[in-house]
């Protein structure tokens, strides 16, 4: 089976993971298609990150299906890198290599995993990291930098890999209120150039404002799903608008 | 979680979130030395010990009426040449070994985090083994079990006692270095693994480009203590009849068969093991102090 554009990039069905005895996610299923924005938002534990993490093989799951590209991403004879290609992640906490500047924070995957030529690896870099507004950073390594800082740099280092769908879990959370702004402005541009994302946050505004469709999960299960504006402003579901009622 | 990427250990797995703890913690006032700390440092200490040796030399003397013989620091004066000789072979059978002992030992300590159960089972008993082995019974096993000369297509290597001291020494080396390495991996967060994971990294590729450079820092303080015990630990080869600073030092006395002789000759050559090994200590020292304020 090829993929179409015209099909979803990222299909989940009915998936579920448990750690152990306790189960995560209980059967769930949403599919993105190509440009989409989609956030993710639910209280805490509510398995928002397992779910994100299942996406790109970093969590394995119990039952269901997750397909990026029309690839089933918990096959066992899947392609890793190939799953890696496609779909990048950053995290709530930078995880950037303290060792390495941010320039060869961006330059390492393209050099050692794709083996790309070093010259045009750095160029791209370079660009990169003007796209997310760093220029004149390039030589300072990660402690020198702030959060919101670092937390462009860890964008522009997945965005390196050239991928089809970025994964956000909550990257903004660790950041004092005056970066979260600068982070939200890099992902925006992102979505503007038509990159899929999809995002764990509690940044309701952001939310609200940009993307496509919006999920509520709670312990385990989606709870209600819509377009942003009836979802804020139309919430059928007590458990969502119990929730809204806290964070808004 | 893939569940083969990720390092592997007897302990509990590094917990979800949790800092890194790498180096007690301490206060930033014990970086300003107390009054009591600048006057016995390991200098004012060595000089104590000298001036004490002085006196009890000086007894000796006293007692065996022997000023007309040539004074001690003349006859230390004369053997310091072939003494020093011997030194500087304690300090080549202690390059070696922490050479030898640091390869081998960052092996085994990258083997003990293995994905593969057996793997990691086997580094950590090897580990284990040599790291609760007294040095002494190492170096004799090494000393007996190592033939003096082995054929390697039909090439004769010989392996003189020196050399099979060193392989001797390089274990217990080679164990404690397994450890730390294992601690280091372990210590950093387990965001590197699933950020290097997600570029595309392979395990072997993260180890290498992400991991390792990491754990050199953190392993740096106790590597050169490492060094400094091991260099301290080399006059048992003596025993194991290679002719280090300690059995040039008994022939000297045994030439010079004077009584008076044995406390200044030891203290000279003991003297020169804490010249060598104190300054790696205040380094060691220095550094774990620097990273445990910048990490
Ligand atoms: N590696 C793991 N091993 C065991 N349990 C885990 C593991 N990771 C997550 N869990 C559990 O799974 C549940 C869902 O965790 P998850 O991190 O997905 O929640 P979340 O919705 O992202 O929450 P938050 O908003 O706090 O980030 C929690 O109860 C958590 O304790
Ligand atoms: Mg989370």
């Amino acid at each position: 089976m090829t993929w179409t554009p015209d099909q979803p990039i990222v299909s989940i069905h009915n998936v579920q993971k448990s750690f152990g005895a306790l189960e995560v996610l209980k059967g769930i299923s949403m599919d993105i298609m190509k440009g989409e924005v989609i956030c993710i938002i639910g209280p805490s534990g509510s398995g928002k990150s397992t779910l994100i993490r299942c996406i790109n093989a970093l969590n394995d799951i119990q039952g269901g299906s997750i397909t990026v590209e029309g690839q089933e991403v918990h096959d066992d004879n899947l392609d890793q890198l190939e799953l890696r290609k496609k779909v990048g992640m950053v995290f709530q906490q930078y995880n950037l290599f303290p060792h390495k500047t941010a320039l060869q924070n961006v330059m390492m995957a393209p050099l050692k995993v794709l083996k790309q030529n070093r010259a045009d690896v750095e160029q791209r870099a370079r660009a990169l990291l003007k796209k997310v507004r760093l220029e004149g950073k390039e030589n300072n390594y990660p402690g020198e930098l702030s959060g919101g800082q670092q937390q462009r740099v860890a964008i522009a280092r997945s965005l390196a890999m050239n991928p089809d769908v970025m994964l956000f879990d909550e990257v903004t959370a660790a950041l004092d209120p005056e970066t979260v702004k600068e982070v939200l402005v890099t992902i925006k541009d992102l979505a503007a150039e038509g990159m899929t994302c999809i995002l764990v946050t509690h940044e309701m505004g952001f939310a609200r404002e940009l993307a496509d469709h919006i999920y509520f999960t709670d312990k385990g299960v989606i709870v209600e799903h819509g377009p942003p504006a009836t979802f804020f402003d139309n919430a059928q579901d007590p458990r969502t608008r119990e929730f809204l009622s806290q964070v808004l | 979680m893939r569940a083969s990427f990720y390092p592997k250990t007897r302990s509990t797995p590094p917990v979800k979130g949790a800092l890194p703890v790498l180096l007690p913690y301490r206060s930033p006032q014990a970086t300003q030395l107390s009054l009591h700390e600048k006057l016995f440092n390991g200098w004012t200490v060595l000089a104590l010990m000298l001036g004490f040796a002085w006196i009890m030399v000086q007894q000796v003397w006293a007692q065996s009426g022997a000023a007309q013989q040539a004074s001690v620091p003349d006859i230390l004066l004369k053997w310091t040449p072939v003494l020093l000789k011997g030194f500087g072979f304690n300090v080549l059978i202690s390059i070696l070994s922490m050479a030898i002992g640091t390869v081998l030992g960052v092996g085994l300590g990258i083997l003990q985090v293995s994905p593969v159960t057996a793997t990691r089972r086997t580094a950590w008993l090897i580990t284990q083994f040599f790291r609760n082995s007294p040095w002494l019974v190492l170096l004799f096993y090494c000393i007996l079990l190592i033939p003096f000369e082995i054929s390697v297509f039909g090439l004769d290597i010989p392996f003189p006692g020196w050399v099979k001291a060193v392989i001797g020494l390089s274990l217990p080396v080679m164990a404690y270095m397994s450890e730390y390495m294992r601690g280091a991996i372990l210590s950093i967060p387990s965001g590197q693994w699933e950020s290097a994971d997600s570029l595309g990294f392979t395990r072997g590729q993260t180890m290498r480009e992400v991991i390792l450079p990491q754990t050199v820092k953190r392993l740096a303080p106790s590597w050169m203590n490492l060094y400094a015990v091991l260099t301290m630990a080399t006059p048992l080869v003596s025993i194991v009849g290679v002719s280090d600073v300690m059995t040039l030092t008994r022939s000297a006395l045994a030439a010079e068969s004077r009584v008076d002789l044995l406390i200044p000759m030891y203290l000279y050559i003991l003297s020169w093991f804490f010249i060598y090994c104190y300054p790696i200590s205040r380094l060691t020292v220095r550094l774990e102090r620097k990273f445990a304020v910048k990490l």
